[in-house]
Parts: C-alpha cells; structure tokens; sequence
C-alpha cells in the first residue's frame, strides 16, 4: 500500500478525531464559532457606536442615545459571554478529544507493530522505526493541540469578516480583496523559496550532522592519530556549506512575517484614505445592508472597515504561519496511516500446546502445570490427537529467499533429534542465522518442510511454537525493570524459587547476590550498568526460567574476559543439558561436544557429520578448525 | 551561561545588533499609524480635506518605510542567528579535540553529538526569537501605553490596569503548567526510550510470546502520559479565555466611556476649564482601540515567548557547560619535540581515573622496555591492561610516579610529537568513511602508495583489499560495516604502521583475527621492522606466548612477569588461563 494523500490524510484526521467523541466535537465546533464571531464582532460594535451613539449625540445630546446606548451595552456583553464561554468550552474539551485521539493512535501504533512480522525490523532501520513514534507523533501533537483549532477558528473568522465586509460595502470588500490577493501572492512565492532553501538547508544539515556523528564516534582514535587539525578543517568546511543553507532559507522564512505584516499595513492605510475620499465625494456606497450615498452611510462603516481589515491581514500572516505546520503534521500523520495499514504477522495454526499427564502410555490433557507438555492437535474429521512434546524437529529440503530470485538456503535437511546438539557453522551470510529464524518462524519457508515432533509447524500455532523455543541471542537485549522481571520474561508465573533456580544454572545468581539490591536490582534501559559477560548471563537465565525443550544460542563473538567466559560456556553447557539445539558456534570447543556439525557455505549445507569424521574428511571444516579460515 | 555563548557571537556582531534595531525602527514607524489615521478620520467628519493629501502621504511613507525596516530586520537577524548556531556549533567541535580521554569518559559520544545537533539547533532558534520577536512584543507594548496616553491619559489608565492583571494571569498559569510539561516529557521521554527497547529487542519479545504483556505495559504508560498532558494543556488553555475577558471588558470601557467623553466632557471641568476626563474625538476613539488591542495582543505573544526560552534554556545550559569543559592534558612550556627511541619505563606509577574513586586502577607499577623487544601483557577484563598503555602515549597523566619514552618523562614532550612516536591500535577500532586507501593513509597523509601496500602486507591486509573490486579504492562504509571483524582490525593495524612509530601498541586487537594470520602479523612485524617496540595486549596466551617479556595484570598490579616458558613455571595466573584455554581450544595452538 503507498502512503495516502495529503487530502485523504487530512479528511481522514478529522474522521477520527470526530468519532473519537463526536458530542465533544459538535461541541467544539459549536463553540468555535461563537469565539470567532466574538472576535470579529469588535470592529462592528464600533460602526454602531459611532452610527448609533456617537453622532446622534452629537447633534442631539447624550439623553436622546442613553437607552440606545444602553442596548448596545448590554448586546455587547451578551454576545462578549457567549464568545468568552465558547473560548473556555473549544480550549478545555480540545484538550481532553485531542489527547485522547494521541493516546488511541500511540496505542494503535504500538500494538500494531508489535504484531508486525519479523521482516519489518529487517527491512526498516531502528533509527526509523523510531521515528514513527518520535517525529510522526510530535507533529500530530502540535497539529491536534495548535493548528487544527487555531486553523479552523481562522477559517471562520475570515468567512464572518467577509461577510460583515460586503453587508458594509462592496466597493472597499474588493479593495481589500486586492490585498489579500496580493498577500496570497507574496506568501506562496516567499514561502516556496523558503521551504526549497529549507530543504537543502535540511540536507547539508544532515551532512555536517553525519560527520560530527562519524568524528565523535571515532574521537578516540583521533586523538590518537593527532587528526584534530585535519578534523576542524573537514568540518569548518561543511559547517560553512550549511551556514549558508541556513541563512538562505532563514532569509526567506523570516522576512514572510514582517513583509505581509506591513502589507497589512499599507492596505490599511490605503483604505482609510480611499474611505475618506468615498466619504467626502459622497460616493454611492453599495453594500448588502442597502444602497446609500456614502455621506449617510457614515465615517463609522469606514472605522470599522479599518479595524476589520487589519484583522482580516491578521488572520491571513496566521494561515500563512499554519500552513507550513499543517503539511508536516499530514505527512506524519500519513506515515502512520501507513504503519497501522500494514499486514499483521498472520497465524492460521490449529494445533496448540497443553499440560498433560501421562497415564498408562495414555496422554491427558490437565489445566493446572504438570511440567509435561503434549501438541493437542485436532484433526478435519472431529478427532482429537495428543502428541508429547519432545523437541524433534526436521528440516526436510527446504528452500527460502529474503527477497525474489536471491536464494538464501538452498535444499537444506537438517535432523535434529531430542536432546541433540546441531552445530551451525560458517562464514556471515553463509545461512546460519536464517536456519534459525526458520525454525520458530519468523520467516515463512519457500519450498520444503519444517516439522516439529512429527507436525507440520505450519499448523502450529505461533505462540505455543514460540513458547516451545527458548533463545540466547548474541544481542543479548534486556529490558528496563528488575533483574527478577528479566529471567522470568518467557514465564510471567515462575515463582522466586524458579527465578533462582535459573539464575544458578546459568551461573548468574553469584553476581546478581553482588547488585545493590540483587534480584531487585533495576536495570537501567537496556541493562547499560551490566558488563557486556553479566547480560550474557542474565539472558542464559532468561532462556533456562523458560524452560522450553528446544534452544536456540546464537554464541557472542565480543571479548569478554576469560573468566567469565568460562562462566558462561558453563551456564550454557548446563542450558544445553537435555534440550534439543541449535547453536550457530563461535567457539571450537562448542562444535567439538556437539551431536552434529553443519558447515554452511552460501546457504548450502557442504559438509556434515561429527568432529571425528568432519577432521578426517579434511575439508573446509578442517581449514577452520586449524585456523587457515577466519570463524565468524 | 549567557557571557560563554555570547562569545560565539563574534563576526555577526553586526547583524545582531543590526536585526534588533531594525526590528525596533520597524515598531516606531508602525505605531504612528493609527493615531495619524484619527487624525484623518477626524478631518473627514469635519468635512474639511485640506490636509488629506499630506497626511495620505505620510501614512504610505511610514508603512512603506516599515515594510523596508520589516525586511531588514528579517534579513539580519537570519544571518545573525546562522552565524552564531555555526559559531557554536564549531566552538563545540574545536573543544571537543582539544579535550583529552578522561574528559571523554565524562561524555558518552551520543551526548556530544546531541550538544553539536538538536541543542544547537534549539540555541539557533531562541537566538532568531530574542533579536526579532522577543525585542518587538515589549517594544509594540511600551509605545503603545504612550500613543494611548498622549490621545486621553485618563481613559488609558484602564490599560495600565488591564496588563499587570493579565501579565499577572499569564505568569500564573505557566508558573503551574511548566513543571507538569516538564514532568509530561520527560515521560514521553521515557516511553520512547521503552519503545526503542521493543524494537531492539522485538525477536526475544516475540520468542517469549510476550507481545500482550508489552501492549499492557505501554497501554498503562501511554495513558498516564495522557493524563498528565490534559492537565497541562487544560491549565495552559486558560490563558485564552483569560486574554479575551481582559480584551472584551477593556474594550467595553473603552468603547462606552469613550463615547460618553467625546459627546459629553465627562466628569466636568476643573479649576482651569480644562475638562477632567480629557478630550477625545471619534478618529482617537478608533486608534486608542488598535493600540488596545495590540497592547494585550503582544502580551500574549511575550508570554509565549517566555515558555518557549524555558525550552531552550536547558539546551543553552548543557552547551555551556560543554564549552566550560577543559582538557585535563595539556602541552608543556618546552615540549620536546623529538623521541629518540622506543623504551619505555614505568617507575612506581600509581593511576586512577577520577580524583574521587577509591581504588587504584594502577598501583605500584614497575617495568622497563627496551627498544625494539616484543612486550606481552595478560590479564582478565579490568585488570588494568588498557589502562597501563594509555599512559604511554598520555592519553591519561599518572597520579603518582613517572612513565618515560626513549628516556624521557612523557609530559615533557610535545603532544602531538609523542602520540606519533607511539601508534596504538585499539580495542573498539574505527574506521571512517572514505576508500581503504584514504583510511590507512589517517597515519600519513601524504604517504605514497608504495608505502601503503608496504604496511598492509605487515598487517597481512594485502591479500584480502585486493580481492574487493576496487582494490585499495574500494570504499568503506560508514562504520566500516562492508568489512568482516578480522579485516577491520587488520587496517587498524596497517594504518597504526604507516606512521612509522617507535613504539607500537596492540590493546586485544587481533582477536577476530584467525591464529594463523596472527602469528604471520606477528612475525612481519619482527622481520620488517625490527627497531619499533611492540607491546601486545592479549587475553588469548597464544598471542604474546613468543614475546620477550610478558607481564601479568592482576587487580591493577603486575602480578608476575617473565617468559612464556618462566611464566608457566612461576606464575598461578598464567598458568591457570594457559589450561582454561588449552582446553577450550587446543586446536587453536
């Protein structure tokens, strides 16, 4: 699906911002144009007045307008409330509709993506993915709480000056229409410089940005290498390229505001000159209220004219400001149309994964937690199966590609029986990963078949296949809470006990004692005050608190210091004991112990077996294992 | 904070100074306009034009003339507010060179990429703001109070009135909604970082099946996010209806009252016939109800502007305090500008990090190298090893005690002179956009590419930069992430070479390189440049088992020292990791 239009976007916005609360909106729609009204009905209070107080008085003395007067007082306050309470009505229920709307879309957002396919983190950067959330809903922010109302009550009050224009006069209407067109003219021609100088403003931005980014990331070895000079110099150079971007587009930007400013100005001036000159020549005045020489019709349609004219220029700078805002908040807002649009990780699965007991070779399902886990698969004629989960899974000539026609496995078997160790070895980009991405799938196979226990795991749901594969990654990604809240991530009802339990296989509970607060201790975002060996460790524990019979380790590659090394290869080995794996290896001594080792070489599985055999072949298992070929 | 960024001002002097004085001409100019226009409109219900033409005239001048001061002031202040974020900005940079590694252990290199991008940024923009805006709404309000005065002093006194009592409003309302916006962001704060979390981490959210538990646990943060934003808009919100009560009873006032003065002298005369409530005619009447408006209008927009340096003013801060930031090393009077060999001493050093932390990073380390011999040094994480060769090349001063090169203590010489003697190649290397070429020229500029391919052949990088398409033209990418671990630290190793150092310092940087390869780097080293001291941190045995000399590090200490085949009788440690990676992996050796 491609991103929608501005104009759908927009019409879109205001769908649901309507449906949100559709009293509130009436409401506040309601209330709207009462504010504006009000607003403009400032320079009419003053026609009438002038025409009705001030003048007569003049002639006739002030008792003969007191009760005159008195009316318009009272009209004054009357609709002055109405205008006031309608500010107070549009702002406090704004707040509340828009905020709400915010919250849906954050949550629409988040949920939406966390049932997106795997391939949609591949396929975006973090970097982007974020700024969904950052950027995209910021301007959302900004549009709901500021520019929609602001934009809409400017709107209303240009139509109610207009109209209040031609019921005073047809003739100074058009005069000032001549300004307002004038005005449009300047804004689009400056305000289209603007924003093209503001683009490449953006890009050479973006360039003095990556290098500050690149140099700050490699500061260390500039130091090093004594580069400091050179740096200054590559950067004055680029941070000169964008002065001058800069102060191009700032030129255009900030020279709009002052020059409609004045605009209004001029107009305004102009039309207090032409209004005196239509008055003193008594020029006919044609307006909806009647037609009248201009004598009649008074110095108080002029003074209004004056003050509604320098509202309607007001008005107009406010649209011209908006319009720049409202462009960016609809292209964020299309961009997440465009994220809640897109297609969900879907899961056809029917066969589900339920406690059981085992009587007399006989499988029964139980609710409470027994430990022994059963697929309960029913089939298309009513019956109903049990198999015992054992971790037996097959990969039988399987074929997958990322993307169109580039093959990634080709003609892939794989036998991994339970309690088995399968080894994946091989150069980046071999297929090691893309094995395992498979097997719990987060990718969808191409040609071939993956069973589980004997099942298909396209009938398994993806759930309770998921929940059924436990997985140690290199990137080991902790969250922010207790440690406690960490390892028992994959198993929200694990006791204290188990908790612990899992720490000590994994040989973590030793530091995790040490913390401030041990198990309670709060690991900051990302668990960034852990050494890179103690995540390692905690996410080993995550893994073994799951208690699922099929593993998944992918071994970090980073250095981590040889005792804690041997800490985790040992929490490890005790992980490994008894379950099913699949362990894309880094080290020698992993591939040694393991049941079977798989060399990939571009996504062909080339040679297979155990050690023994795999160095007596003398292949290219054997070039690796004497260090002729770089493991990675 | 305001004197360090003024600093950055310099060579826009000018314009800043100009912008403002412009923008002010431009107020000036402006706000004789509607009393002129009362003039005007006075003459024609007097039914007497004589002077219609010149006061036409001088009413299309004065706007014209602010339209021209109008643009003016735009023009300067862009270039003025330009300038100085360019300034800053390279105030920033310059001083982030100049600074040495303990002042970088204080700044995360995120922190000081955000200070030279989004601060800076909102430095620019509160700059832009103060020499046009935040000089004109005062300046619209001043003149306005006096224009009204000088047309009926009486009736403005509602005026005077009216602004304490909506500044007053105004003041109130942000004094109560800041703290609850301040709180609200950073919360948002929060929520994006814990959305970052999920993305990073969607496969182990997704293995767990966790999905539910995170929409959960972002339902509850969203909304109390939510929550706290109603109440902060709902309290900024009144401002309106606030500005429009005080708008709509002034101008009532105004309207009525002044209606009264203009038909009647209201209030009666005073002793000397002068009428106590002033005069005032219809054409004032409408002026004196622009400067009215304009007055709280602009009083709106200070408010307004008020919140918005409270936004910046944080930015402003962390820069401030940025450029505060001084280098902990610095050149010394008589710098030394020559190293005369590759030895190196350590004599009773004693080194930490911060002034306040309690334990020695380093304590009571002796030793000395001779020019030209291969060094070992092993020893777990945090024992000290990193921190030991950083002294050689001062990165860091010593506490206590002195480390010499070629026989003279490190901070007599040059800095710039000194690190070229000593090239290290480190243990989180990085390479920079450019070709392969361009990246291990970073040791001289000016190298030919003889010397280049010389240097990779050491590092045993030849091979490999041939087999990628462009040869030593290929580009890397930003990041280096077009090459394999084994291969980046191999032209870290070949550039350290091409500044033909004295002293050569490899912290832990071949370990994604294979063992055959390491030993031949090792050996072309020896062969090729026999002269140059070599110091190789390792964890791996295997690696520094043919040096000269090798220390262990334990606890900031060197524990034991020797030879491979000396250690391996004397030394618990050495031996012990010497087992623990034989049995790991044997085959390696």
């Amino acid at each position: 699906m491609m991103p929608m239009s501005k104009k759908a976007t927009l019409f879109r916005l205001i769908k649901e911002l309507f449906l949100t609360n559709k009293k509130a909106v009436i409401i506040v729609f309601i209330s709207l144009i009462f504010a504006s009204a009000g607003m403009m009905s400032i320079s009419v209070f003053i026609q009438i007045i002038i025409d009705d107080a001030i003048m007569p008085a003049l002639d006739a003395g002030w008792p003969a307008v007191a009760d005159r007067l008195f009316a318009i007082l009272i009209a004054m306050i009357v609709v002055y409330t109405l205008a006031i309470t309608g500010t107070l009505l549009y702002t406090q229920i704004m707040a509340k509709v828009g905020q709400d709307y915010l919250d849906d879309i954050r949550k629409a957002m988040f949920e939406k993506m966390e049932s997106l396919p795997i391939n949609f983190f591949d396929r975006n950067s973090h970097g982007d993915i974020m700024s969904y959330y950052t950027n995209d809903v910021d301007t959302l922010r900004q549009f709901i709480t500021q520019s929609l109302v602001q934009f809409t009550m400017t709107m209303l009050t240009l139509m109610f000056i207009i109209g209040v224009m031609l019921y005073y006069s047809f003739i100074l209407t058009v005069f000032v229409g001549i300004g307002a067109f004038i005005m449009f003219k300047v804004t689009s021609r400056v305000g289209g410089k603007s924003s093209e100088r503001f683009k490449s403003q953006q890009k050479s931005l973006g360039a003095v940005e990556g290098y500050i980014e690149e140099m700050m990331h490699g500061q260390r070895v500039v130091k090093s290498f004594v580069r400091e000079e050179k740096a200054k110099e590559e950067f004055d150079a680029l941070n000169e390229t964008w002065y001058d971007d800069s102060a191009t587009a700032r030129h255009y930007g900030n020279i709009l505001m002052p020059v409609l400013h004045n605009i209004g100005n001029i107009l305004y001036v102009s039309l207090a000159i032409l209004g005196s000159i239509l008055v003193y020549f008594n020029v006919t005045n044609i307006g909806f209220s009647g037609i009248y020489p201009f004598s009649i019709a008074t110095i108080g349609i002029v003074v209004s004219f004056l003050s509604l004219s320098r509202q309607f220029s007001q008005n107009i700078r406010m649209v011209s400001q908006q319009a720049p805002m409202v462009a960016m908040a609809l292209g964020g807002a299309s961009r997440i149309f465009y994220l809640l649009s897109l297609e969900e990780e879907h899961d056809e699965g029917y066969v589900t994964l339920v406690n059981c007991i085992e009587e007399d070779g006989k499988i029964r399902e139980v609710d409470e937690e027994t430990g022994e886990w059963a697929w309960k698969h029913p089939h298309r004629d009513g019956r109903l199966t049990y198999r015992k989960l054992e971790g037996d899974i097959v990969l039988s000539n399987v074929d997958f590609q990322y993307v169109e026609d580039t093959p990634v496995l080709k003609d892939v078997s794989v036998y991994a029986h339970p309690g088995q160790t399968i080894a994946l070895v091989g150069e980046t980009g071999a297929g090691k990963t893309t094995i395992t991405n498979l097997i719990n799938r987060f990718y969808e196979i191409k040609d071939g078949k993956v069973r589980y226990d004997g099942i298909n795991i396209n009938k398994i749901k993806k759930p309770d296949l998921r929940r059924s594969i436990g997985m140690v990654l290199q990137d080991t990604s902790l969250f922010s809470g207790t440690v406690r809240d960490n390892i028992r991530y994959g198993r929200k009802d694990a006791s204290d006990a188990d908790v612990i339990e899992a720490a000590k296989t994994a040989n973590a509970y030793d530091f995790i004692q040490h913390l401030p607060k041990g198990l309670d201790t709060d690991l900051s975002a990302d668990g960034a005050n852990l050494s890179e060996g103690q995540r390692q460790l905690i996410s080993i524990a995550r893994a073994a608190c799951a208690n699922s019979p099929v593993l998944i380790l992918d071994e970090a590659t980073s250095s981590i210091d040889t005792r804690t090394e041997a800490l985790v290869q040992e929490g490890m080995n005790r992980l490994m004991e008894g379950r099913t794996v699949f362990v894309i290896a880094h080290r020698l001594s992993t591939v040694k112990n393991a049941d079977a080792i798989m060399v990939m070489d571009h996504g062909e599985i080339i040679e297979r077996g155990d050690h023994d055999s795999l160095i007596e072949e003398k292949g290219v298992y054997y070039q690796l294992y004497t260090g002729a070929l770089e493991m990675e | 904070m305001l004197k360090t960024l003024a600093r950055s001002v310099r060579e826009y002097k000018r314009e800043s100074l100009l912008a403002p004085l412009f923008v002010a001409l431009e107020v000036v100019a402006e706000i004789f306009l509607p009393l002129i226009m009362a003039v005007l409109i006075d003459e024609i219900l007097a039914r007497d034009i004589t002077n219609l033409v010149q006061i036409s005239l001088v009413l299309v001048l004065l706007a014209m003339m602010a339209l021209y001061f109008g643009y003016l002031g735009g023009k300067y202040s862009a270039i003025a507010s330009s300038g100085f974020a360019k300034n800053i900005r390279k105030d920033i940079f310059y001083n982030v060179q100049g600074l040495s590694f303990s002042n970088f252990d204080r700044y995360s290199h995120t922190a000081l990429v955000t200070r030279m991008t989004t601060d800076t940024t909102n430095v620019q923009n509160a700059y832009d703001l103060l020499v046009r805006v935040a000089l004109r709404a005062p300046l619209m309000i001043i003149f306005s109070i006096i224009m009204a005065f000088s047309i009926n002093a009486q009736l403005s006194l509602i005026f005077l009135l009216a602004l304490p009592m909506l500044s007053l409003g105004i003041f109130l309302v942000y004094k109560y909604a800041i703290p609850i916006f301040r709180r609200v962001f950073d919360k948002y704060d929060k929520l994006n970082k814990y959305v970052q979390e999920n993305i990073k981490g969607i496969r182990v959210v997704k293995t767990f099946v966790q999905e539910e538990y995170e929409k959960t646990r972002f339902k509850a943060r969203s909304e109390d996010i939510r929550d706290d934003f109603i109440k902060g808009e709902r309290l900024v919100v009144i401002n309106q209806p606030a500005f429009q009560f005080t708008l709509y009873v002034v101008m009532t006032i105004v309207a009525i009252a002044g209606s009264y003065i203009i038909v009647n002298t209201f209030g009666g005369y005073d002793a000397a016939g002068n009428p106590i409530w002033g005069d005032l005619s219809t054409g004032q009447l409408s002026s004196l109800i622009i400067y009215g408006m304009q007055m709280l209008g602009n009083l709106m927009m200070l408010g307004m502007i008020f919140v918005m340096f409270t936004i910046f003013s944080a930015s402003a801060r962390r820069i401030t305090r940025f450029l505060h930031e001084e280098s902990d090393i610095r050149n010394p009077e008589d710098p030394i500008t020559h190293v005369r060999n590759g030895a190196v001493a350590f004599d009773d050093v004693y080194f930490k990090y911060t002034e306040e932390a309690e334990n020695w990073v380093l304590k009571d380390i002796n030793l000395s190298i001779n020019p030209g011999e291969t060094i070992g040094i092993i020893g777990g994480t945090g024992m000290g090893k990193s921190s030991l060769i950083s002294l050689i090349s001062r990165l860091y001063d010593v506490d206590r005690g002195r480390v010499s090169v070629g026989g003279v203590d490190v901070r007599d010489y040059d800095i710039a002179t000194l690190r070229n003697a000593v090239s290290v190649v480190l243990q989180n290397n990085v390479l920079f956009t450019g070709t392969i070429a361009d990246n291990i020229r970073w040791g001289d500029e000016d190298a030919p590419l003889e010397a280049v391919e010389r240097v990779a052949r050491i590092a045993c990088a030849h091979d490999f930069i041939m087999s990628f398409p462009e040869g030593y033209d290929n580009p890397i990418e930003q990041g280096g992430t077009n090459v394999s671990g084994g291969q980046k630290q191999r032209l870290c190793i070949a550039r350290a070479l091409l500044k033909k150092p004295k002293i050569l310092i490899m912290d832990d940087s071949t370990n994604a390189v294979d063992t055959k390869t390491e030993r031949s780097i090792r050996e072309g080293l020896r062969t090729h440049l026999p002269d140059m001291t070599k110091i190789i941190i390792s964890q791996r045995v295997g690696s520094v088992e043919d040096a000269d000399q090798i220390f262990v590090m334990d606890q900031g200490r060197i524990v034991d020292s020797g030879t491979h085949e000396t250690l391996l009788e004397t030394s618990d440690i050495y031996q012990e990791t010497h087992a623990m990676q034989q049995l790991g992996d044997d085959a390696d050796e």
